[in-house]
């Protein structure tokens, strides 16, 4: 499959940065990469983390089970507002999942192969995401056992199935399919590499280990060429999904009538926001990881520059979004439709609101410079912005929207409780605790990706005289 | 079943373009049982070696249309034969209503045919092969490019064969035994 065989000299000319620092050969990728994993200890700020990440994960497993115990109450929901962080968290976790398989599977059609040193990372975070956002849906209801039956079509003598008019119900199978299929991705990916793991670790339990999970990988030729068709067939087939599913979680909102989430713009305006928020965690990820890990060679300045570049593409369109829902709201002439857009900016979470537009559309306008798009300082601070202001964004459209509606005897308000924190504090927790097992664990690049960039890897001669 | 004590002869090559080089020439003289491996996909190397297509496609196409038959064939028969509801008078078989988890099942089966069906034609797992034998062959993951001619082959002889690789100027020619 020719989609996979990058020049290597091209993406240098374009960009100012390259994608891989001179001086590196195959042997050196190789050992780079592996060494990290398989030589060296476990760093001191991997254990300190670990220890902070571990423990808030923990502080959520007993809240969890404290909410099985009591129920649902705990939380601050409440009628009129029953949705509260339980979606609002998963709508954010899921949304920052999409960047990893943009960059894996999207940039790999477009053959843009700067994604070849972050992908790997990238994915992973994106199985972390969506774990994080799945916990949601398996515990909103505080009685777990029954999301088996509610959630899914589950054979029971009661004779009950899911109502598939429901968006609800789809949901549960793009979310499900999602990260069935970016697991399949991760670990096709992974293979190649867990072989060279297995040939070059020192101890003789890492060979048993990366040797089972290698699967007696050997690099054949006509394995190669069956696993880049594999390759090239999941990539072409989690474009589709990853913007499926985004836009089928805006469904949950969409397909209702509650006033600010009965919009088209939604769908659209959901898988950009989504990409937004998941190049941000991307950011977030890649400086600390290649200044610990020294791999700044290999995740250059380039990337987090186009990964800037993208934030800024995709929080314009979530910025027309805004301006789109505005709009149609004074068009369209509903006076429901007109008093949320009121609400949402003068009622009583307008510093929500005004908050949301300063982090997701303001203060990211400062990466049209470029100072700001390569000084890693900044690209970390902004890129927590971001994720606050996306995090925000999700609170004012599943809050604001339900708190005041049709029937002023019917508002409400919503505060969250230590309970809805220690949960959301608590993914953060899961999702760190996650990624740095799998930096401790598994080569966080690829390595037969990145020796595809170098000049060495390419056939000199064009003539093959049989084929 | 008997075996022949020798798996093959495998050589090794310094870059891909040597490697592609003398795969073509093993090739021209007319070994068919062979193989190269090498640390990342070179697609001259599998033209070389006489491989162009794989029937990957045909597999994840089957899975795919497995995935929709199933999920329009289980929404159907739960809304309108086993448990149906009517909701604002819609009819039962509201298919627009399906068309998601039609898709979402068509890929997730496609996407795991193409996993499943890319492992199984390449026969793998497979934990013991007889090119593991060979002690250099652990930089095949790392920055080693290997040929090998497999016993099998009709026009193979130890000696001739071994001489023949030896003359394509490799970093090193090995026996590989079972």
């Amino acid at each position: 499959m020719s989609t996979h065989i990058q020049r290597p000299g091209e993406d240098v000319a374009q960009g100012v940065f390259p994608v891989v620092e001179p001086g590196h050969t195959f042997a050196t990728i190789t050992e780079k990469i592996s060494a990290v994993i398989v030589r060296r200890g476990t760093p001191l700020w991997w254990l300190a983390g670990f220890l902070v990440a571990f423990g808030a994960m923990n502080v959520m497993l007993m809240v969890i089970g404290y909410l099985f115990y009591r129920g649902v109450g705990i939380w601050g929901i409440n009628i009129p507002i029953g949705w509260g962080f339980a979606i609002i968290n998963f709508v954010w976790w899921i949304g920052i999942g999409h960047a990893g398989t943009l960059i894996s599977a999207i940039l790999f059609l477009l053959k843009q192969s700067w994604r070849n040193s972050i992908n790997r990372f990238a994915e992973a975070m994106t199985l972390f995401a969506v774990m994080c956002a799945g916990l949601f849906p398996l515990i909103h209801t505080g009685r777990p056992w029954l999301a088996a039956y509610w959630l899914f079509p589950v054979p029971l003598t009661m004779g009950v199935w899911p109502q598939f008019r429901s968006p609800l119900i789809w949901d549960v199978f793009a979310v499900s399919t999602y990260f069935t299929v970016s697991l399949l991705f991760w670990f096709v990916g992974l293979v190649p590499d867990l072989a060279s793991l297995r040939d070059h670790a020192p101890h003789r339990w890492q060979r048993m280990i990366y040797g089972m999970l290698a699967m007696g990988w050997r690099g054949s030729a006509r394995h190669w060429v069956r696993y880049e068709a594999a390759y090239l067939i999941l990539a072409g087939l989690a474009t589709p999904l990853v913007l499926s599913v985004h836009t089928v979680v805006s469904f949950d909102f969409a397909v209702s009538l509650i006033p600010g989430w009965h919009t088209t713009i939604f769908p659209p305006y959901f898988v950009a926001g989504a990409i937004y928020s998941g190049f941000a965690m991307v950011v977030i990820l890649a400086i600390p990881i290649r200044s610990l890990y020294g791999l700044k060679d290999m995740i250059t300045m380039r990337h987090l520059e186009n990964s800037a570049k993208l934030m800024l593409a995709t929080g314009l369109i979530v910025g027309y979004g805004y301006a789109v829902e505005a709009f149609m709201a004074w068009y369209g002439n509903n006076k429901f439709e007109w008093f949320l857009t009121n609400n949402r900016l003068f009622g009583p979470y307008q510093y929500f609101y005004w908050a949301l537009i300063a982090c997701n559309i303001v203060i990211p306008q400062v990466f049209w410079s470029k100072k700001f798009r390569t000084s890693t300082f900044w690209l970390f601070v902004i890129s927590c912005v971001i994720l606050v202001g996306m995090w925000l964004e999700r609170f004012i459209i599943v809050v604001v929207s339900l708190h005041r509606d049709f029937v002023p005897s019917s508002w409400g308000f919503y505060i969250p409780t230590r309970y809805d924190w220690a949960i959301f504090i608590g993914t953060l927790g899961m999702f760190t605790t996650f990624m740095l097992l799998f930096l401790r664990a598994l080569p966080a690049i690829s390595i037969s990706e990145m020796k595809l960039l170098l000049p060495e890897a390419e056939v000199k001669h064009a003539e093959v005289k049989h084929a | 079943m008997k075996h022949p004590s020798v798996f093959g002869y495998l050589a090794e090559f310094e870059t891909p373009t040597e490697l592609v080089q003398a795969a073509e020439k093993v090739y021209a003289d007319g070994y068919r049982k062979i193989d190269t491996y090498s640390p990342f996909p070179i697609e001259s190397a599998a033209e070389a070696i006489g491989f162009h297509k794989s029937r990957l496609s045909l597999i994840v196409l089957i899975g795919g249309l497995t995935g929709l038959a199933t999920a329009f064939g289980m929404q159907y028969w739960i809304s309108v034969i086993d448990y149906p509801i009517n909701v604002g008078g819609r009819p039962f078989n509201s298919w627009p209503s399906f068309i998601i988890v039609c898709f979402e099942l068509t890929v997730l089966f496609s996407a795991a045919s193409a996993v499943i069906g890319m492992f199984a034609l390449n026969g793998l797992p497979m934990p013991y092969h007889p090119v593991f034998n060979v002690q250099r062959f652990v930089d095949a993951s790392n920055d080693g490019f290997f040929l090998i001619i497999e016993a099998t082959d009709p026009k193979f002889d130890a000696a001739e064969t071994e001489s023949f690789l030896k003359s394509l100027s490799p970093a090193g020619v090995w026996e590989v035994p079972y």
